[in-house]
């Protein structure tokens, strides 16, 4: 039997397409797997057997009939637990959300299923998508294929491991400082955040809104390309997303390395930098010079003021967004109130976790009356100062390269009791969000405990075509999936 | 700067969340030690910079006030803790 398990999504979309496998067969690979690995992974939030196997069935007999049934068909995705999909409860790894069951579809959704992708299950992640280790969330601890002793990152952690311990080729994460790319780094996956804009939020539970997207993992940078020319493009039930037409990813890929300009932030290579990264980052480097690219360093200057910017914008924003959750309309509410203010206050105390409640705190803070000019709008104006800084790096580069992390995958409850110190693993990522441009993690090579490495390639606002052609000429160049695979799982 | 326990407690009854003493307490050093890292930001001078609200820089997007279809009465009732004739029902709101 042919090795089903370890192709990438568009290897898989062509042998269904080519109907040397049925899009049942393809599901049903996908589905077994879960079941043999996710009990010691614990990747998903809940498992959709019988209506992906019933999606599937849909699939094949549409091609039996000759016709297209669109360009992901047959593809098995998983979803972040974040993200709407009506009649499936979506907890958001929150307690607070339980037993919340959306009536509606988000927009990716829509289109996914539009475009032939069958969807397995709701993958975990730290409640409210508030975290870097997956161990915020109410419910499961998810595991890194790579070790199972070790955090997958987050708080897309359990779109990341899916797509890792080959339960699927593709997911959709949320990103708003790093909850696709830093998961994508410690799992050894592609992980692409998005131009803010670029993808619709409609149906998307809200964390931060000036910096929230959603974005896809995959097995192979042609695995993001094909998964966001389904879901890119402007919504009308989403404002903020761009009435930009989306490119054909997928045929950009062909433009190759090219004789790119690639800028190297010293910034970011600064101490604390852990020295096999440096040295897999600078590795990669090398061989995009190899490739006709050239290399040459510049300066964000104002890269140490990323993080304290990040945690005023981002934490006021989410108090305000998870005021929503009073125990009324849905979700938890708490027994035996006397009150209606003492039925907010219990459901919102008993409903949330840790992690939530110290950053809508936080957030009321910095809103407060009296410290709005010197937090929040503070805040803003530095974020215009690091806006500037890319607006001026992109004027002499086109792409910028750095590490997508600090570390490498770290161990259960190593950061869990400082939030200071998990809020630093996102130092390289959340930049980006508050400038609101695309950034991309490749895995670019394994420390020497294993353990895999990512290079964060970053670019212009609605650049995501280059940075997808740049990052599948140094995939194939670096040849990652062939050299290193998770041995955990299959010990 | 240290904030008061005082204002730690203020801040919770904005937030509508309600914490033990000691849960208080840790909060307040928590919050304390992200405050100070924040201070940070003071070395930047910003007198003279704009702030951004928007990162893409788009215009509000309007559109016709055309009637489209929304959710029944009942679905939107659907994940309700609590219902009545139609409505969400909670307890009472003055004493």
């Amino acid at each position: 039997m042919r090795d089903l398990l370890h192709l990438t999504g568009h290897e898989l979309l062509a042998l269904i397409r080519s109907r040397d496998i049925s899009a049942q067969e393809a599901v049903g690979v996908s589905l077994d797997r879960v079941e043999a690995v996710d009990s010691r992974v614990q990747a998903f939030r809940c498992v959709l057997r019988e209506e992906a196997l019933a999606q599937a069935r849909e699939i094949d007999s549409a091609f039996s009939r000759g016709e297209d049934p669109g360009p992901l068909a047959g593809l098995p995705v998983a979803i972040k637990d974040v993200i709407c999909l009506a009649g499936h409860p979506a907890t958001c790894g929150s307690a607070i959300l339980r037993n919340f069951v959306p009536s509606f579809d988000a927009t990716v959704i829509l289109r996914l299923r539009e475009a032939g992708a069958v969807l397995v299950g709701k993958t975990n992640m730290d409640e409210f998508a508030m975290g870097s280790s997956t161990e915020n969330s109410a419910y499961e601890k998810t595991r890194n294929p790579w070790n199972l002793a070790r955090v997958p990152g987050g708080s897309s952690g359990g779109s990341a491991a899916a797509v890792a311990g080959d339960m699927v080729p593709v997911s959709l994460g949320s990103d708003t400082g790093g909850s696709i790319r830093q998961p994508a780094a410690f799992c050894g996956v592609p992980g692409l955040k998005t131009t803010y804009g670029r993808v619709s939020r409609f149906g998307l539970v809200a964390f931060a809104s000036s910096l929230d997207q959603i974005g896809p993992f995959g097995k192979s940078v042609e695995d993001l390309a094909r998964t966001l020319v389904v879901i890119a493009g402007h919504d009308p039930k989403d404002s903020t997303s761009a009435r930009i037409p989306a490119p054909d990813y997928p045929a950009e890929l062909q433009r190759g390395m090219g004789a790119l300009r690639i800028g190297i932030p010293r910034e970011y290579f600064a101490e604390g930098l852990d020295s096999e990264i440096r040295a897999a980052v600078r590795s990669a480097l090398n061989r995009m010079e190899e490739m006709g690219a050239s290399v040459e360093d510049i300066s964000l200057p104002h890269t140490d003021y990323a993080i304290p910017t990040y945690y005023i914008l981002a934490t006021a924003e989410a108090s305000s967004n998870l005021a929503r959750y009073d125990g009324a309309r849905y979700g938890f509410r708490a027994d035996a109130a006397e009150d209606l203010s003492e039925m907010y206050r219990r459901s919102r105390s008993i409903g949330f976790g840790k992690e939530v409640k110290r950053r809508i705190m936080l957030g009321t803070y910095v809103l407060s009356s009296g410290y709005y000019d010197a937090y929040y709008l503070k805040a803003q104006k530095v974020r215009t100062l690091l806006r500037t800084d890319f607006v001026e790096a992109f004027q002499r580069v086109d792409l910028i390269v750095t590490p997508t992390t600090p570390t490498v995958a770290f161990r259960f409850g190593e950061k869990t009791e400082d939030p200071l110190e998990m809020y630093l693993s996102d130092i390289f990522t959340a930049t980006i969000n508050l400038v609101g441009i695309p950034a991309l993690s490749l895995p670019c090579g394994v420390s020497s405990e294993g353990l895999p490495i990512g290079l964060q390639i970053v670019g212009p606002p609605f650049g995501e075509g280059r940075l997808l052609s740049a990052a599948a000429s140094l995939e194939s160049n670096l040849n990652f999936r062939a050299r290193y695979r998770p041995k955990d799982l299959d010990a | 700067m240290s904030i008061p326990l005082e204002t730690v407690r203020h801040i919770a009854r904005l937030a509508n969340l309600e914490f033990a003493d000691e849960e208080l307490e840790v909060f307040a050093r928590q919050l304390n030690s992200i405050l100070l890292y924040i201070e940070k930001l003071d070395e930047l001078e910003t007198q003279n910079v704009q702030p951004t609200s928007h990162v893409t820089e788009m215009r509000q997007a309007f559109r016709e006030d055309l009637i489209a279809p929304s959710l029944e009465v009942s679905e939107a009732l659907a994940n309700a803790p609590e219902s009545k004739d139609g409505h969400f029902a909670v307890p009472k709101v003055i004493g």
